[in-house]
């Protein structure tokens, strides 16, 4: 049995193939780019520079550090599991690749008289998509530090675990409100749904819940327990070194990505611009860049903000705070969808 | 056994709790405070001093490494080798062996002169004892802090080395600074 997508058109194969390097090309370029901009922009934060030694203003810091990454040793502790020690950071790597695939970029255009979609699959189960990825993810960072063999991979891979089931919940009840007003599951036709107004707007706590989740769900500051640099020298990646760290480091910041890509998508307007402007087809892509980069903006500024939460006050703001909240406004949307239609 | 405070004792008047609304409100208030303070360092720009391009001045009593003086009219040196440098040194770093000086060969001032005088400043640790032991103030405190060197004889400063006029690499604090 064959489920149906609701894709309102045929894409030949090879626009699939074309569409799947693009997106992996741009994923390639955006990671360092963000790299980047958390460390300088963590500088200009703190008053300081950051790296501008490598290239023009630090330009080539990203690679410098990559090829450095690239060209160490692959060590692995004696005390390690060494199938699921390789095969942890590839998890990792592939979750946060495939949820970036679905983040749309545009609408349907028409490139040369084929019709491609500016995504890389719109699947009908959008946020559902997303969320499973996610749940994937968490495997890549647990089995990381539990076949690591070593006592700090351990807690940060048992904190990291306990956080992401906790702020899961909530991120996918945040998203509940707004699949009750969009009607639809599809991350296209919920950019559709926002033409008159962005969910941001009606959906405010939605949205605030859906970030401070989202935080959570990349491991970054104020939640970055996972890691707790302080505590436990790097938590679930303590042991990694070489390309396998280098591959959770892309991971991380490619989540922070698609996060940032979600959050455009779903709260605000995805490719749409306000005040009924209406510009070329070719435009949308560069919208949808310049909100994702203002999101991702948020969240280095955030970083460079809030000192770590305790893991107590964690838990209790994970389970008393935000899922009690994203559960009433699930309810209150519900009520006032059916209120009103 | 009861205590009894007696009537001077001061009562302590604490706040109330604040309420879980209030606490709410008030973590979300200081939460946007400090973004607002982060974001303020922006504008403002960077503080660093990027060193090896630029340098902090330093003050001009700054106890950096030692020179050894001439006379500015004679050219003869100020030190006569009397060692009370090396006897007020608490790091035991400097070592002088005197000499007497010659009519043929005249190199102080003074009876003696130091044949040697080596400060070894991988082991000094620039309390400037030596400069205020000197009766001839032929030994100062520099300015020069950046004496890395690629080995530990090499921190050896021989008689020669510092007699030199040193290299300016350190900017002095002007007086307003």
């Amino acid at each position: 049995m064959t489920l149906p997508a609701v894709v309102g058109y045929y894409e030949p194969w090879w626009v699939q193939v074309i569409k799947a390097i693009l997106i992996f090309v741009v994923a390639l370029s955006l990671v360092p780019a963000v790299l980047l901009a958390e460390r300088k922009l963590l500088g200009r934060l703190q008053s300081r520079y950051g790296p501008n030694r490598v290239g023009p203003f630090g330009a080539l810091q990203p690679l410098a550090d990559i090829l450095k990454l690239l060209t160490k040793e692959q060590f692995r502790p004696t005390t390690s599991v060494g199938f699921l020690f390789a095969i942890a950071p590839v998890i990792s790597i592939l979750t946060a690749v495939a949820a970036f695939a679905i983040i749309p970029f545009g609408d349907t255009q028409d490139i040369f008289g084929t019709q491609v979609g500016l995504y890389g699959i719109d699947v009908s189960i959008g946020p559902l998509y997303v969320l499973a990825f996610g749940a994937i993810a968490f495997y890549g960072i647990m089995l990381g530090g539990w076949s690591s063999g070593s006592k700090y991979s351990f807690l940060g891979a048992m904190r990291g675990a306990a956080q992401l089931i906790s702020y899961e919940v909530s991120q996918g009840l945040a998203l509940l409100g707004v699949l009750f007003s969009a009607q639809t599951l599809s991350l296209t036709g919920i950019v559709h749904a926002q033409a008159g107004m962005w969910y941001v707007v009606p959906q405010l706590v939605g949205f605030l819940i859906f970030l401070v989740a989202g935080f959570a769900e990349t491991n970054r500051a104020p939640f970055d327990l996972t890691e707790a640099d302080a505590e436990l020298v790097g938590g679930y990646n303590t042991e990694f070194g070489g390309g396998r760290f280098a591959s959770y480091y892309f991971a991380e910041y490619l989540n922070v990505v698609v996060v940032a890509g979600i959050t455009t998508t779903v709260f605000l307007g995805g490719w749409l611009l306000p005040f009924g402007l209406d510009p070329p087809g070719w435009v949308d892509p560069i919208v949808v860049l310049v909100k994702l980069s203002l999101v991702t903006f948020l969240f280095i500024w955030v970083r460079a903000t809030l000192p770590r939460l305790r893991y107590d006050q964690l838990m209790s703001f994970g389970w008393k705070v935000l899922l009690p909240l994203a559960t009433v406004n699930a309810l209150v949307t519900a009520i006032v969808v059916v209120a009103t239609h | 056994m009861a205590w009894h405070p007696g009537a001077d004792v001061i009562e302590v008047q604490r706040a109330p709790a604040p309420g879980a609304a209030r606490s709410a409100w008030r973590s979300v208030r200081e939460t946007l405070r400090g973004l607002r303070t982060t974001f303020a360092r922006i504008p403002e720009g960077p503080v660093t001093v990027q060193y090896p391009e630029e340098k902090t001045p330093v003050f001009p009593r700054f106890r950096g490494r030692h020179k050894l003086h001439r006379f500015e009219d004679t050219g003869l040196e100020k030190c006569v080798g009397c060692s009370l440098c090396a006897a007020a040194c608490p790091a035991d770093c400097i070592r002088v062996v005197a000499a007497e000086n010659t009519p043929q060969m005249r190199v102080s001032a003074g009876e003696r002169y130091a044949a040697v005088y080596e400060i070894n400043l991988a082991q000094c640790i620039f309390c400037g004892y030596c400069e205020l032991a000197c009766p001839f103030d032929a030994i100062t405190m520099g300015h020069d802090y950046e004496l890395s060197d690629h080995g530990r004889s090499d921190l050896i400063f021989t008689k020669e080395m510092l007699l030199a006029e040193p290299l300016e690499r350190t900017p002095l604090r002007r007086e307003d600074e």
